[in-house]
C-alpha cells in the first residue's frame, strides 16, 4: 500500500524531484554536512581524519568553556551588545517613520527618505574604516566630544566606548532603511480613523498617539519579538574589523571568539563546541519567541 | 493628513523640518567628508583633524592617479563582478526552481522538504564545521568556495514561494492540459508573472555578494588572484596595507604620507558605483522589505 503511494508519487512527480536535485544538493552539502559536522565539538578533531575518524572526547570542550573565565565575559558582551542595539536601534526607525509621516511635502519627504537609505548601502568593510577614522584621536566624532570636555583619545581602543560606538554606528547605518516597514504600516492605517478623530477634536499629537501608533502596533510587536529571538546572534564581521586586544574585555562576543579561537588559533573542536552552544541558545530563543508571537499576535515566522 | 491648525502644530511642523534636515545632514556628512578627503593634498590630509568640509590643502586628483594605477583594486573589481554575475544568476535560478517545485500541491515529500529547508534558518552547524566541510571538499582557494556555499538563501526562497503561491492555479492547469512540461511552465508562464519578485531577490543576492569579504578571507589563503574587491579593501583600509600602491617617491616615509589619501580614495572608488545606482533602484529594496514582512 505504502509502496504504491510512493510509486505513484514518483511516477507523477519524478521530473519535479529531478529538477529540485541541485537545490537539495546545495542544502545537503552546505547546510546538513556542517550540521552533522557539529560532532567535532565532542571530538579531538583532526582534519586529516575527518568528522568520523577523530577521537571522541565527550563533553570535554564544553566543560572547559563553561569553566573558563571567557564564558561569562562572552555571554555578557553578546547579550549586552544585543540588548543595547535593541534599546537604541529598535525605537529609532519607528520615531523616524512617525516624523516622516508628518511631512506634508511629498518631495521633501522622498528626498529625506532617499538620503536616509544611503548608509545602508555602505559595505561593512568601508563602514568599519569610517568608524576607525571618525573615532580616532583626531577624528570628527572624537573632536566633537572634546568640545564637551573629553580628552582626545582613540575611542575605539577604549573599553568605556566600544559598545556605544558599535551600537551608535549601527543606528546611523540602519535607522533609515528600517523605517521603510513602519512607513508602509502607517500608510495602511484606515484614513477614516483620522477623519473620525478630527470630528472628535483630536490634534496631531493625539492622532499619532491614538490612531497611528495603535494602527502599527502589530507590526511593532512582531518585529520586536523577532528581534528578541535573535538576541544570541551578534554578527562577528563588524566586530572583528573593529576590535583589538585592548578592548576584548567589552568587544569580544561568542561569535568573534569562535572565529579567533577556531580559525586563527586552530582550536577547531573547542571553537566548534562554543559555536554549538551559541547555535543551541539561538535555536531555543528563536522557537520560544516565535511561539510567543503566535500567542500574542496570531502571527509567526513559521 | 488632515488636522486642526494650532500654534503648537505650526511650531511642531517647523521643528520637524529642522530635525529632518539635521538627520539628513548626519547621514550625508561622513560621505561628504570622505569625498573631500579623497581630493585632498596628502600632507595636509595627514595633519588634518575633525570633519572636512572641503579638500584639505587644496583640490588635487593625485590620490585617484595612484589608486587607479593599482592593479589589486582592478583585479578585485573584476573578481567581484564575476562573482556577482555568476552568484546572482545561479542564486535566482535555484531559488526559482525550489519555489516552483515546492509550491506544487500534490507532492508527497513537499512538506518534509520545506521543513528541512526552513530548519536551516533556525539551526546552523556553524563557522568551524562549515569551514571543515569546504576544506574537505577541496574547495579552498577556488572561486566555487566564494559562490556555492551561500548561493541560495532560505529567506529569498520564502519570498519567492509566497510570490508563486499567488499565481492562479488555473494558469498552470490550463498549460498542463495543453501539454506543456514543467520547464515550459516555469520559464514561459510563471517567470513572466513573477518577474517583479525575481528582480527583488536578484538585487538581494547581488548586494550580498558585492559586500561579501569574510568567506574570501578564510577560504582564499593562497590564491590571491581571486580576491574580491571587499577583501582588497579590508587589506588597504583596515590592515593599513598600502604596499600595493606605488607612491611617487622613494623616501621611506612616503608610504605613510600617502596612506590616508590612498585609503579615502579607495573608499570612493569602491563605493561610488553603488551609491550612484541605489536611488534609482530603491523601489525594489522597498518592495523587498514588504515581501519579506509577509508571513513566511
Amino acid at each position: 500500500m505504502k509502496q504504491n503511494i510512493l510509486r505513484r508519487d514518483l511516477r507523477r512527480n519524478g521530473t519535479l524531484y529531478l529538477i529540485l536535485l541541485p537545490v537539495l544538493a546545495f542544502y545537503i552539502i552546505f547546510h546538513y554536512f556542517p550540521m552533522f559536522g557539529v560532532v567535532m565539538a565532542f571530538e579531538r578533531f583532526n582534519p586529516t581524519r575527518g568528522f568520523i575518524g577523530s577521537d571522541w572526547v565527550g563533553f570535554k570542550w564544553f566543560e572547559q568553556f563553561f569553566g573558563s573565565y571567557y564564558f561569562s565575559r562572552l555571554l555578557k558582551n553578546t547579550l549586552l551588545l544585543s540588548l543595547k542595539d535593541i534599546l537604541i536601534g529598535f525605537p529609532a526607525p519607528i520615531i523616524l517613520a512617525l516624523l516622516l509621516n508628518e511631512l506634508k511635502s511629498r518631495r521633501f519627504k522622498k528626498t529625506i527618505q532617499t538620503i536616509s537609505y544611503m548608509p545602508y548601502f555602505i559595505s561593512v568593510v568601508v563602514m568599519s574604516k569610517l568608524i576607525i577614522e571618525f573615532f580616532s584621536s583626531t577624528g570628527a566624532v572624537t573632536q566633537l566630544f572634546t568640545l564637551f570636555g573629553m580628552s582626545p583619545t582613540n575611542m575605539l581602543g577604549d573599553n568605556r566606548y566600544f559598545q556605544s560606538i558599535f551600537v551608535g554606528t549601527n543606528l546611523w547605518q540602519y535607522c533609515g532603511f528600517n523605517s521603510i516597514i513602519y512607513l508602509a504600516a502607517i500608510s495602511g492605517v484606515d484614513p477614516e480613523l483620522y477623519d473620525a478623530s478630527i470630528v472628535d477634536g483630536a490634534n496631531r499629537w493625539q492622532q499619532t498617539l491614538h490612531v497611528t501608533l495603535p494602527g502599527i502596533s502589530t507590526t511593532i510587536i512582531i518585529l520586536l519579538i523577532m528581534r528578541l529571538g535573535s538576541l544570541f546572534s551578534v554578527g562577528y564581521e563588524k566586530i572583528i574589523l573593529l576590535y583589538s586586544p585592548a578592548v576584548y574585555e567589552t568587544a569580544d562576543t561568542i561569535s568573534s571568539f569562535v572565529y579567533r579561537s577556531g580559525l586563527k588559533e586552530a582550536n577547531y573542536s573547542y571553537a566548534a563546541a562554543v559555536n554549538l552552544f551559541n547555535s543551541l541558545m539561538n535555536f531555543i530563543l528563536l522557537i520560544s519567541f516565535n511561539a510567543l508571537s503566535r500567542k500574542l499576535t496570531e502571527r509567526s515566522l513559521f | 493628513m488632515k488636522y486642526r491648525k494650532t500654534a503648537g502644530g505650526i511650531t511642531f511642523t517647523v521643528f520637524n523640518h529642522l530635525i529632518m534636515i539635521l538627520f539628513a545632514l548626519i547621514c550625508l556628512m561622513p560621505i561628504w567628508h570622505t569625498l573631500c578627503a579623497s581630493f585632498s593634498m596628502p600632507y595636509d590630509l595627514g595633519r588634518s583633524s575633525g570633519l572636512l568640509l572641503w579638500p584639505a590643502g587644496g583640490f588635487t586628483t593625485e590620490g585617484y592617479a595612484l589608486v587607479l594605477n593599482n592593479k589589486s583594486v582592478w583585479t578585485g573589481y573584476l573578481n567581484t563582478i564575476i562573482n556577482v554575475s555568476l552568484g546572482t544568476l545561479l542564486g535566482v535560478l535555484l531559488t526559482f526552481i525550489a519555489a516552483y517545485v515546492l509550491s506544487r500541491k500534490n507532492l508527497l515529500f513537499g512538506s518534509v522538504l520545506i521543513f528541512l529547508i526552513m530548519f536551516t534558518m533556525w539551526f546552523d552547524g556553524g563557522l568551524i564545521p562549515r569551514f571543515m566541510v569546504i576544506r574537505g571538499l577541496g574547495m579552498l582557494d577556488t572561486r566555487a568556495a566564494l559562490i556555492l556555499p551561500t548561493v541560495m538563501s532560505t529567506f529569498n526562497f520564502i519570498i519567492m514561494r509566497t510570490a508563486l503561491s499567488e499565481v492562479p492555479d488555473g494558469l498552470v492547469e490550463s498549460a498542463t492540459i495543453d501539454g506543456a512540461g514543467h520547464l515550459t511552465i516555469m520559464f514561459r508562464i510563471i517567470m513572466p508573472v513573477t518577474k517583479a519578485t525575481l528582480a527583488v531577490i536578484a538585487l538581494y543576492y547581488a548586494v550580498g555578494i558585492w559586500n561579501s569579504w569574510f568567506p574570501a578571507s578564510i577560504y582564499l589563503s593562497k590564491n590571491r588572484a581571486l580576491r574580491p574587491l571587499q577583501l582588497v579593501l579590508r587589506d588597504i583600509l583596515i590592515n593599513a596595507d598600502t604596499s600595493s600602491i606605488n607612491v611617487p617617491s622613494d623616501a621611506a616615509s612616503a608610504t605613510d604620507l600617502y596612506r590616508p589619501l590612498v585609503q579615502y580614495t579607495t573608499i570612493v572608488i569602491a563605493t561610488a558605483p553603488i551609491l550612484a545606482v541605489y536611488p534609482f533602484i530603491q523601489k525594489y529594496f522597498v518592495a523587498g522589505v514588504m515581501l519579506g514582512s509577509i508571513k513566511g
